[in-house]
């Protein structure tokens, strides 16, 4: 299937050499939950804003849903929903006024039953006529979430929708977040939290200065992550892996002085048992060991220090 | 065209409006009263007529004009200047709409108020001095092009804005100055040749003229002339209104 969005050779420079983009290609796939991790000022917001029209694009071109960004910016736009990194909010009007004018300011017509069901669905029914200025900030956020679901978007942007939100909040949030992505919209957000990609993304994009670093289904990641490696500080020196040892998957390091097996934590049987038994019939002996495992932050640290 | 993007954005202007209905009409009736009672009072007393009507009745145009010129501008520029304040610009700028239809909202909106105070005005003058108006078509041809015509002022001024202080910047120095010497209450004809003639380069003078003619059919400079130059603003506040959308000057990053 072809992808929801595409975006190919996107830059941004703020000024005469400032680079917030740096070719950027990317596709997002109909119906998945995309996740861009990456640090304070990496990028993300500026991309989230070049494909929803409020920031221009230097260079580059971005389609969504088949349609042109800017030749064809009314059908494209007509996809999207954005729930912006700030909150802001019209604080006079009612949650009822708002997210009518949401829906009317996208041109669809007046849906009084969509409205309850999404106001329903972000619990804040009760409060579809208070005035804006009168809910808290998690509230907000849920209001602003409203709005951009007001006018049904196929591809909804939540640029950081869980910050400053509480853990309840959070996990109803991502609650909402999958039932949106089984009711078939695609889902782009932005996240400092590495445990909410995980939770939630199906494949997870890492932005730094400017420029995407990795992009990988989460399933494929978590495989690499899920490796985890023990090392086995030896006696003595080995030259090479003795043969009655091959079966195990074991590399030499440090001048044959360590051993390394590397397993997988999340098949049944791990083989630590039968290595260890082994390695004691072929007589080698071990002072010390220790096992590793690598998580996302870890990957994501390095990614973000390698390139810096 | 999005017709109802535009609706939607005009219905939550006049709300915005309607917040504040009080203030918007008890203000503008409680002002044009003082004008009557110190200017009617105090003036009208010594100058009872300019070239035949009564002097109570000659300023009301010029009254109209006055809230007309200041109400479009406030409105516009508040109007569009808020959302970007608050940062809720961002929906209409990520929003399936054209630079037409956001104009047709916000501009119709903030003339619409002005229409409507300027009629609230002409009724509360009603009270005070006999009123005639001999052109109806052209009094209402009037009154509509220069609330449009300083509401897209005001729009521009509006994205022009960085802080409250500029918003108030133009109609304070600019604006506000220029009806007063713009034959609001007195004739231009008055006035020295010399002053005469500076006066031709004050752009209010032509709107004030043809508005008051739409009244009595008096007027400083021929009627042709006023609507003239009233759609030469009109078609200059749309062409910079143009350039903005077509740059995004100050509305996008
Ligand atoms: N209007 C602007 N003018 C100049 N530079 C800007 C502007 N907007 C953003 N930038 C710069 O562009 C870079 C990317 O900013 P962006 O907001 O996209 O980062 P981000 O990844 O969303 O960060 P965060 O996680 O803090 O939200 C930053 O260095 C920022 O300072
Ligand atoms: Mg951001």
């Amino acid at each position: 299937m072809s992808p929801i969005i595409s975006v190919s050779g996107l830059t941004k420079t703020y000024g005469s050499d400032f680079h917030a983009l740096r070719t950027i290609n990317l596709e997002i796939n109909r119906g998945e939950i995309f996740a861009l991790l990456g640090p304070n000022g990496a990028g993300k917001t500026t991309l989230i804003g070049i494909i929803c029209g409020i920031v221009n694009p230097s260079q580059g071109k971005i389609t969504v849903g088949g349609h042109d960004i800017i030749r064809d910016y009314r059908a494209a736009r007509s996809l999207i929903g954005l729930v912006p990194q700030e909150l802001a909010t019209d604080s006079f009007e009612t949650v009822w006024a708002t997210v009518s004018f949401s829906r009317g300011l996208f041109g669809k017509k007046a849906d009084p039953a969509h409205l309850e069901k999404v106001l329903k669905d972000l619990s804040l029914w009760d409060k579809k006529d208070s005035k804006i200025l009168t809910l808290s900030g998690g509230m907000k956020r849920r209001v602003m979430i409203a709005k951009a679901l007001a006018h049904e978007p196929s591809v909804l942007f939540l640029d950081e929708p869980t910050a400053g939100v509480d853990v309840e909040l959070r996990k109803d949030m991502w609650e909402m977040v999958r039932a949106l992505r089984a009711s078939g919209v695609t889902i782009v957000l932005t996240t400092h939290y590495i445990e909410e990609a995980e939770e939630m993304a199906d494949r997870i994009g890492v932005i730094n200065k400017g420029e995407i670093v990795l992009v990988e289904q989460k399933a494929e990641l978590m495989r690499k992550l899920g490796r985890k490696q023990m090392t086995l500080h030896l006696k003595t020196k080995l030259d090479m892996i003795p043969a009655a040892l091959a079966a195990h998957n074991l590399t030499l390091a440090d001048q044959g002085r360590e051993l390394i097996y590397t397993y997988d934590t999340q098949s049944g049987r791990t083989g630590i048992t039968a290595l260890l038994d082994d390695l004691g019939a072929a007589g080698i002996s071990f002072n010390d060991l220790h096992t590793t495992q690598s998580s996302l932050e870890d990957i994501f640290v390095d990614l973000v220090r390698q390139r810096s | 065209m999005n017709w109802r993007a535009a609706a939607a954005i005009y219905k939550f202007e006049m709300a915005r409006t309607g917040r504040t209905l009080l203030q918007s009409i008890v203000s503008p009736v409680i002002s044009t009263s003082l004008y009557f009672v110190v200017f009617g009072a105090a003036i009208g007393s010594r100058i009872t007529e300019i070239e035949g009507v009564n002097y109570g009745a000659f300023i009301v145009p010029g009254l109209i004009m006055l809230t007309l010129l200041t109400q479009s501008t406030a409105n516009a520029s508040f109007g569009i200047y808020f959302p970007k304040f608050v940062g809720t610009i961002y929906e209409i700028l990520s929003a399936p709409i054209s630079p037409m239809e956001i104009v047709v909202g916000y501009v119709g909106a903030a003339a619409s108020k002005s229409i409507i105070l300027g009629l609230i005005i002409l009724a509360t003058a009603g009270f005070f001095v006999p009123l005639q108006i001999l052109h109806p078509f052209w009094m209402i041809a009037f009154l509509v092009l220069t609330a449009v015509t300083f509401s897209l002022l005001g729009f521009i001024i509006g994205i022009w804005a960085d802080g409250f202080e500029q918003l108030q910047f133009i109609p304070l120095l600019i604006i506000t100055p220029l009806t007063f010497l713009g034959g609001t209450f007195y004739s231009v004809n008055v006035l020295s040749p010399v002053w005469q003639t500076i006066a031709l380069f004050n752009p209010i003078v032509y709107l004030v003229s043809g508005f008051r003619w739409s009244f009595y059919g008096i007027a400083d400079v021929g009627v042709g002339v006023s609507l003239g130059m009233t759609l030469l603003f009109l078609f200059t506040c749309l062409g910079v209104v143009w350039w903005i959308f077509h740059t995004g000057y100050r509305l996008k990053r």
